[in-house]
């Protein structure tokens, strides 16, 4: 059907012979089917790669490396013609599909940024000028008597994060609002709402404000798309069928709409490009809402374009049911990763073996919240949410967590006030009260930038706790001198997901080649890891593990003789484990 | 007995009294806190009209260019007596707003974003419990039609509690403040105030006394109230120096060759000299072993701490400025020490910062719907106004000396007479509070509003035309 047809329009320049699009605006193109999965495939692959060697800590000069040969390895076409478009088609149909919930969406700005930052970085300097031209940024350079009253604080700022002090740098002024991330660093002078920034400071990494700065550009695209999104979440629920994303372009304004809309049933997304004429109208309107002059008229249009619209996506919804529907429900469920909202199947966990779980499978994050709240009898709001999405993830049914809150809350500030305060929001976790999201776990990544304060004890405990803290955690977690060590010292290099994965591994006498980005994942695999043990019976097992458990082991071995006298956990275990063999 | 005299159960002493000293009696009102007083507090005192021109932000104006919708997309929630919990109510006018809330006589008000459309459809359906008994309504909300609900605009609001502080004080602990501690307010007031404006060069910042434990600040520049929760977050981050939390000693950490030269303003301007002048003595804080170790923890040296826990340990005559004394010891030895160098001078500046440095509750800045309570609502537990703070005499702040509702309610007892001007309040202790509010903050931010909607109107009309002409 006329959704997907195959009409090519040429390139679309990036105006400088760069091969480094900016991807100011979707293509105003249309995309052959296989193209449109491939495509995405491919740079996903990409993506996936720098997100892994940035979680194992990689250094800049190998990242450089890394990003520029996985993108020549997937990122190739046979005919060169095409390596923009497919560039930027891919990129565009990665941006729809991430913009789904704002973790998603957070971690593809980041690795594009990355990505960018590499490509922009590999491009020759006059390319590089050509490109910043480009960006047309509205941005002042200060002048010399301006540079003189502040040179002093530019040093000053240079000097705290470590950068060589320059004089003959030249300094743009830049609102602040469009360098958050060196303003939340602190690394950038600002005085009355402007950021100053030395173009110079370009060819320096890791601290590239350039490229930040050009990329805040498409990030605030993201986010507006991501709040247009929103929006139509919102929408969504006006027709209970399908729902629908746009490309609005914030800063072109001409007609080129990549259209993706979303069946709530399916869950998956559905590319078009062919209907950009429906929704342009509609997205116009929109933005005319807040301005209250144009309300009225705004209002009717805005309606009549929406029935419009509606009718077309339920239509292309079920046309497109047997062709595009399962690529994208492929797209995005393989390759964006669980969210692990829902646990393992056929795992779940009753509250009598929730401790012996608790020390055998949860990360020291969780292990550290667990085990406060056994002896606190109370957490703390960031330490509730995260605790308690991870047990939901791991199989604590609504029911059993309720109750396993209660008996700890209850013996802090009794039944009553856990039943009036604290109930409502672990139904809430569980998509029971509000708006009824069933909210998915913490991943890694939030749980690093998480920032506990006084009285908390949620966070990443490689990244929050002191090291004496820490050491003393890991011993309690029974982790060996030696790769104790090797933890604290990717702790000091700041890579808490490998100390937590040297941790997993450690802890559990068995690789973890795929890393820790997810307290779940953790959990999953370190249960999949005694389940085999189990399976396979001791030898693996012992062999595995110091010799302080060998000699556990053994003195429990008898037990194990009696299998009556085993406790409910092993037996579940072995259950389960007869169930997946 | 004259019939009145037996209805009031007064005794004949009183009768016989001084008839000035009768009156006040007669006016005093019992301290506390009720929902009869709080009748009163709405039904005279609390200013509705200047809450109204406020978040009306100039659109309540005759210009073409006013948004007449803004104020009625404004959420406000009510909390109301047993912890019944409304959310998404709206106004369109101030008669609604102060009708609303003498009706339901709120314990708390909370202001919460403006949306993109009007939130009168969620406003039946929203009524939540917080003992989470009432079934989401939110389907209802879902086939009201094709309005887009989201947040568009939200003032950058800030909130500290100096519960927060608990490892920074002797004086008291949780909810409590006295006059020794408040002193973190005001420092927490003037370092974040000053950065608003020179750094981040806003200029409408209201700072609030939140009725118990703390201050809200509200950022109302039209940028401040455009930011989206990514930028809010940066300026949090911006703040953020005290990572302190419960697994951590270190709860202070300055790293780098140099500060951040907002660091530096705020240590130089006002962290140094209220840390030696008025908190080191005021909190004890080397009174003792135990509160002295607390500080040679943050000392990485060895050789520097056993020194001098050496002399103090030796030295327990106590004296009367015995904490200034050990501060000059230690910063000495620390200054002295030639080798070790910056790391060890960088950690006189870390031992300030821990003790006086803003603590900011992050998460309340950080997203636009994020609601916070009203100014000049009253808490239910002390009884008293949520007053404004002149950020520029901050330090002559006195959280006791604050209007209490029951003062207040005697007040206006008291007097029966109108003040000049043209409301209850005037006559009574609220009326500076008011004023200062209307003068200092109002009068400037509507005059840059009425600037905004020009401007932005004049753009538009400019932009008409030259489509037109084209």
């Amino acid at each position: 059907m006329e959704a997907v047809r195959s009409r090519r329009k040429s390139l679309v320049s990036t105006g400088v012979g760069s091969t480094l699009p900016l991807y100011r605006s979707a293509p105003p193109l249309e995309v052959r089917l296989e193209d449109f999965e491939l495509y995405a495939i491919d740079r996903l692959r990409v993506l996936k790669g720098i997100s892994d060697a940035l979680s194992r800590g990689k250094k800049p000069d190998e990242m450089e490396k890394l990003v520029l040969d996985l993108w020549k390895t997937n990122m190739r076409h046979q005919h060169s013609s095409e390596l923009l478009n497919k560039d930027i088609i891919s990129h565009f149909v990665l941006r729809l599909v991430y913009c789904r919930t704002e973790e998603l969406r957070k971690w593809f700005l980041s690795i594009e940024t990355t990505l960018f930052r590499y490509r922009f970085r590999d491009e020759p300097s006059e390319i590089q000028r050509a490109l910043m031209a480009e960006f047309d940024l509205p941005y002042k350079a200060v002048t010399t008597a301006e540079y003189e009253s502040v040179k002093e604080k530019l040093n000053q700022v240079a000097r705290a994060i470590g950068q060589p002090i320059t004089t003959d740098a030249i300094y743009y002024k830049v609102p602040f609002e469009e360098v958050p991330e060196l303003v939340a660093g602190r690394r950038v002078f600002i005085q009355k709402g402007n950021a100053y920034i030395a173009m110079n400071q370009s060819d320096l990494f890791p601290t590239v404000p350039i490229p930040v700065l050009a990329v805040s550009h498409s990030r605030n695209q993201i986010q507006a798309e991501y709040d247009e999104f929103l929006r139509y979440q919102a929408s969504k629920q006006t027709s209970p069928q399908v729902a629908s994303v746009t490309q609005p372009n914030v800063h072109v304004a001409d007609n080129t709409y990549a259209c993706v809309s979303q069946s709530s049933t399916l869950g998956s997304w559905v590319m078009d490009s062919g209907a950009s004429d429906h929704i342009s109208g509609g997205f116009t309107s929109y933005h005319a809402v807040s301005e209250s002059s144009f309300e009225s008229t705004s209002a009717d249009k805005q309606k009549f374009q929406f029935t419009d619209f509606r009718k077309w996506t339920s239509m292309i919804r079920e046309q497109e049911k047997d062709r595009l529907v399962p690529i994208i429900e492929a797209l995005s469920t393989s390759y964006l990763g669980p969210d692990y909202s829902q646990s393992r199947e056929h795992a779940e966990i009753s509250l009598k073996d929730i401790d012996q779980i608790a020390k055998s499978s949860f990360p020291l994050c969780m292990r550290h919240l667990f085990e406060k709240l056994r002896e606190d009898h109370h957490l703390k709001h960031g330490g509730r949410m995260q605790l308690g999405l991870f047990l939901k993830g791991v199989g604590l049914k609504l029911d059993d967590a309720l109750a396993f809150w209660r008996a700890e809350f209850s013996r802090k500030v009794g039944a009553e006030r856990f039943d009036k305060e604290y109930a409502y929001s672990i139904r809430h976790n569980y998509g029971k009260e509000g708006k009824r999201t069933d909210y998915t776990p913490y991943s890694c990544q939030k749980i690093i930038s998480s920032t506990p304060g006084v009285g908390d004890h949620h966070g990443c405990p490689y990244r929050h706790f002191s090291e004496e803290n820490l050491r003393t955690a890991l011993t309690r977690m029974r982790v060996g001198n030696r790769a104790l060590e090797d933890v604290i010292d990717k702790v000091r290099n700041r890579h808490y997901q490998l100390a937590c994965t040297l941790t997993f591994e450690a802890v559990h006498g068995s690789s973890c080649d795929a890393g820790v980005n997810h307290p779940n994942q953790y959990y999953n695999d370190s249960q999949r890891i005694l389940e085999s043990q189990w399976a396979h019976g001791f030898s693996h097992y012992t062999s595995c593990l110091s010799m302080y458990l060998i000699f556990a082991v053994n003195q429990l071995s008898e037990e194990f003789q009696q299998p009556k006298r085993n406790n409910s956990f092993n037996v579940g275990q072995y259950r389960r484990v007869a169930s997946l063999v | 007995m004259p019939r009145e005299e037996v209805e009031n159960g007064r005794d004949d002493m009183l009768i016989d009294g001084n008839e000035v000293e009768q009156r006040r009696l007669e006016n005093a009102v019992p301290e506390g806190f009720n929902a009869d007083y709080l009748k009163a507090y709405y039904g005279k005192i609390f200013p509705y009209a200047d809450i109204f021109k406020w978040l009306s932000y100039g659109n309540d104006g005759k210009h073409p260019g006013c948004d007449h919708s803004y104020f009625g997309r404004r959420e406000f929630s009510f909390t109301l007596d047993n912890d019944i919990y409304l959310r998404f109510q709206s106004f369109n006018t101030a008669s609604e707003l102060e009708n609303a809330i003498k009706e339901k006589c709120p314990f708390k008000i909370d202001i919460g974003p403006v949306y993109s459309v009007d939130i009168k459809v969620p406003q039946f359906l929203c009524v939540l419990s917080l003992r989470g008994r009432q079934p989401s309504k939110r389907h209802a909300y879902s086939q009201g039609g094709d309005n887009v609900f989201t947040p568009v605009e939200k003032e950058l609001v800030f909130d500290i509690d100096i519960s927060d502080y608990d490892d920074a004080r002797y004086c008291c602990s949780g909810a409590d403040v006295c006059l020794e501690c408040w002193p973190l307010m005001t420092i927490a007031i003037k370092v974040i105030d000053t950065s608003l404006r020179d750094d981040f060069g806003f200029s409408h910042i209201l700072w609030v006394y939140s009725g118990r434990r703390g201050v809200h600040c509200w950022v109302c520049d039209g940028k401040a109230r455009r930011l989206n929760n990514e930028q809010r977050a940066a300026i949090v981050d911006y703040f953020r120096v005290y990572k302190g939390n419960e697994n951590s000693s270190k709860k202070v950490s300055l790293v780098g060759p140099a500060l951040h030269p907002f660091l530096v303003r705020s240590y130089t301007e006002v962290l140094k000299d209220y840390f030696e002048k008025r908190l080191l003595s005021s909190q004890n804080l080397f009174l003792n072993e135990e509160r002295f170790e607390k500080i040679l923890e943050m000392i990485p040296d060895e050789s520097v701490t056993s020194e001098l826990r050496g002399r103090w340990l030796s030295n327990k005559r106590s004296r009367e400025e015995i904490n200034v004394a050990r501060w000059d010891q230690l910063k000495n030895l620390l200054q002295s020490n030639k080798q070790k160098g910056q790391g060890l001078r960088r950690c006189i500046e870390e031992i300030v910062f821990t003790f006086t440095y803003p603590r900011l509750d992050m998460e309340v800045s950080k997203h636009m719907n994020h609601l916070l309570k009203a100014p000049f609502c009253v808490h239910p537990k002390t009884g008293r106004v949520c007053v404004p703070i002149n950020p520029k005499n901050c330090e002559e702040f006195d959280p006791s000396a604050v209007p209490t509702l029951s003062q207040l309610l005697g007040e206006l007892n008291t007097g029966g007479f109108k003040g000049e001007g043209d409301s209850e309040w005037d006559g009574t202790s609220l009326g500076d509070c008011v004023r200062y509010f209307r003068e200092s903050f109002l009068q400037h931010l509507l005059k840059s509003c009425k600037e905004e909607i020009e401007t932005s109107y004049n753009a538009k009309v400019q932009q008409s035309r030259n489509s037109i002409s084209w």
